[in-house]
């Protein structure tokens, strides 16, 4: 069984826009707009989107907060909103933007208190606290008062409260936006420790790129509600057709190179001195590169991965388009 | 189950006397308003002169009955009015993360124990009333003084939850839900024969105000109604009682699955 199944998610807000001085105009915002998705025990997925695309409130409806206007929703098999109080003992949510410590008290006091919220057995609980102690660093800051703490160190702390019940799942929403370089890293370190164990599922938000890119096998990126691709980094860059790039140095301004296979010439720079080529889909680098050492003298080598950022740009182009076409 | 609840009163506590001047200041100048207070409430009262029927004595008692069971429930829920700004923020969210009811926390995290200042003040002003006037002590009379406050709580806290979770569809509500529980308030000050009309109608039998005071107080004091009701509808309270919380509780879940949290 599946560990998160939702089937046609929808969620409408009906907003009121200003019109005119006293007027106002009823509005439908569809945030969700029928989301399906399955992910099982132990994946590591990256829910990705611009801002507005309806991250957050789908995260919202898979813990129980919101209530879906349509569609099926099942998390750890539970109906999330009418088996509330089930569901958070089996989950853990970080929200960036709202605390789940006790904003006066030390984090110690938070957790100590979640012991008992959450009725976690005294050992597990040690247990756990131990060990996010020691992976995230917390002891420096442990007496600290919540409020007092760095937006970096809250989170570790967060993180930390969202786990010591043992969820199955982890729901993140944005963990590392604002955080101070050392933080991130911090916080992605610990992460992927978590999916190399395996125990926990996670879904994560986000709209940094570099999380996707170090955290997560699986790739949901949706755009105005709707899933616009499902599956790894590595299928999103074959189906946009980006393409992995070698850029050589060379001593002599560039030539043709007759019968050169497997790469084109994408661009020339520096008189002449500088080419870049991209690599046509299976080819390796050491290919075209033994071809040219053979006609001319390389400086310098370097391969370029595929830009994430620039699929996704692209992505979002075509999706956009095929929404004007749809609606014009 | 309890244990938790507990321990979150405990945290919240902590927290407020963090600011340990202020919780100071505000302790005692709440005893000292409350003192005020009574002198106030007893000097009106000897002044007052008969009201719909009743001597000044008698509606003592009845304003004492009400105000007690204002004072409980305000105590114990009057904070459930903090919903508007957890809605407004989105802080619900994080009450509706933790594995508990989310309005037993609610009323845990904004607990207000200085509120105990206006219980004691009822308390008095209650003693003094009920010395005043001849009662004719049984133990039906005890058991309906006993009872009449404690169900009378529960009327005005279904109120206060009631009106409270209108922010979940209208979050600048502001002051409306006051209208009923501060109006409730004022309204079962006076006996329900001062009042007429549609507007007796609505607050004395639509929101049950009557059985808050007004006939467990003719009961004790076994004056027949000047409206002719029967002299036994002073047991009625925790019947009133009963079914405004099965109201209350109703709203309260459609309100719940009306959250709409707020866009990050
Ligand atoms: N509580 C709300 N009331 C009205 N509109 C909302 C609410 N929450 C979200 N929205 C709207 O729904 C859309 C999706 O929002 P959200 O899920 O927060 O996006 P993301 O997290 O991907 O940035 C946005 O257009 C946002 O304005
Ligand atoms: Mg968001």
């Amino acid at each position: 069984m599946a560990i998160i199944e939702a089937e046609e998610l929808r969620k409408e807000f009906v907003v009121w826009r200003k019109v005119g001085r006293l007027r106002r105009q009823r509005q439908v915002v569809s945030a969700v707009d029928g989301v399906s998705l399955r992910v099982e025990q132990g994946e590591t997925l990256g829910y990705l989107g611009p801002n507005g695309a309806g991250k957050s409130t789908t995260l919202k409806m898979f813990t129980g907060v919101l209530a879906p206007s349509s569609g099926r929703l099942r998390v750890c098999g539970l109906e999330p909103v009418s088996r509330r109080v089930q569901l958070t003992r089996q989950i853990g949510v970080v929200f960036g933007q709202r605390s789940q410590l006790w904003w006066d008290l030390p984090l110690r006091d938070s957790f100590a208190l979640l012991r008992h919220v959450f009725r976690i057995p005294q050992a597990e609980h040690a247990a756990r606290l131990a060990q996010c102690r020691e992976l995230l660093g917390l002891d420096e800051f442990l007496d600290t008062p919540v409020r007092q703490l760095s937006l970096g160190q809250r989170m570790r702390g967060e993180l930390t409260a969202a786990l010591l019940h043992g969820p199955r799942v982890l729901f993140l929403d944005e963990p590392t936006i604002g955080l101070d370089v050392v933080s991130k890293q911090a916080v992605r370190a610990f992460l992927t420790q978590l999916r190399d164990q395996g125990e926990v599922t996670v879904v994560l938000t986000t709209h940094d790129l570099a999380d996707i890119e170090r955290l997560c096998r699986r790739l949901v990126i949706i755009d105005h509600g709707r899933v616009v691709h499902d599956g790894s980094l590595e299928a999103l860059h074959a189906r946009y057709g980006s393409r992995r790039r070698v850029v050589v140095d060379l001593d002599a301004p560039w030539e043709q190179v007759p019968g050169l296979s497997g790469a084109v010439v994408e661009a020339v720079e520096a008189e002449g001195h500088r080419v870049t080529f991209s690599l046509a889909e299976g080819v390796t680098a050491g290919h075209v590169i033994t071809q040219l050492a053979g006609y001319a003298a390389l400086r310098d080598i370097s391969i370029v991965e595929p830009d994430i950022e620039e699929v996704i740009a692209r992505l979002y182009a075509a999706s956009d388009d095929a929404r004007s076409v749809a609606s014009g | 189950m309890l244990s938790a609840y507990t321990r979150l009163l405990v945290a919240q506590i902590r927290s407020q006397t963090q600011y340990r001047l202020s919780f100071l200041a505000d302790v005692v100048s709440t005893c000292l308003m409350s003192l005020l207070d009574i002198v106030a409430v007893l000097v009106l009262f000897r002044v007052t002169p008969a009201l719909g029927g009743f001597s000044g004595r008698q509606v003592l008692v009845m304003a004492a009955m009400a105000l007690l069971a204002f004072s409980l429930s305000d105590l114990l829920v009057g904070n459930v009015e903090r919903l508007r700004f957890y809605i407004r923020t989105g802080l619900f969210d994080v009450v509706l993360l933790r594995p508990l009811s989310a309005l037993g926390q609610l009323l845990v995290i904004d607990f207000a124990p200085r509120r105990t200042g206006r219980v004691v003040q009822a308390l008095v002003i209650l003693a003094v009333a009920l010395f005043l006037v001849d009662i004719d002590w049984s133990v039906a009379r005890v058991a309906i003084l006993v009872v009449t406050p404690l169900a009378g709580s529960l009327i005005f806290a279904s109120i206060f939850v009631a009106g409270a979770t209108v922010a979940f569809w209208w979050v600048e509500s502001g002051e409306l839900a006051n209208a009923f529980t501060y109006g409730g308030r004022d309204f079962t000050t006076y006996p329900v024969s001062v009042y007429s009309g549609w507007f007796r109608r609505l607050f004395a039998y639509g929101l049950g105000f009557a059985f808050v005071a007004y006939y467990p107080a003719l009961f004790l004091l076994d004056v027949p109604d000047p409206l002719g009701a029967p002299i036994w509808l002073g047991w009625g309270t925790p019947v009133v009682a009963l079914l405004a919380m099965t109201v209350a509780a109703c709203v309260w879940r459609t309100g719940v699955r009306h959250y709409r949290s707020t866009g990050s």
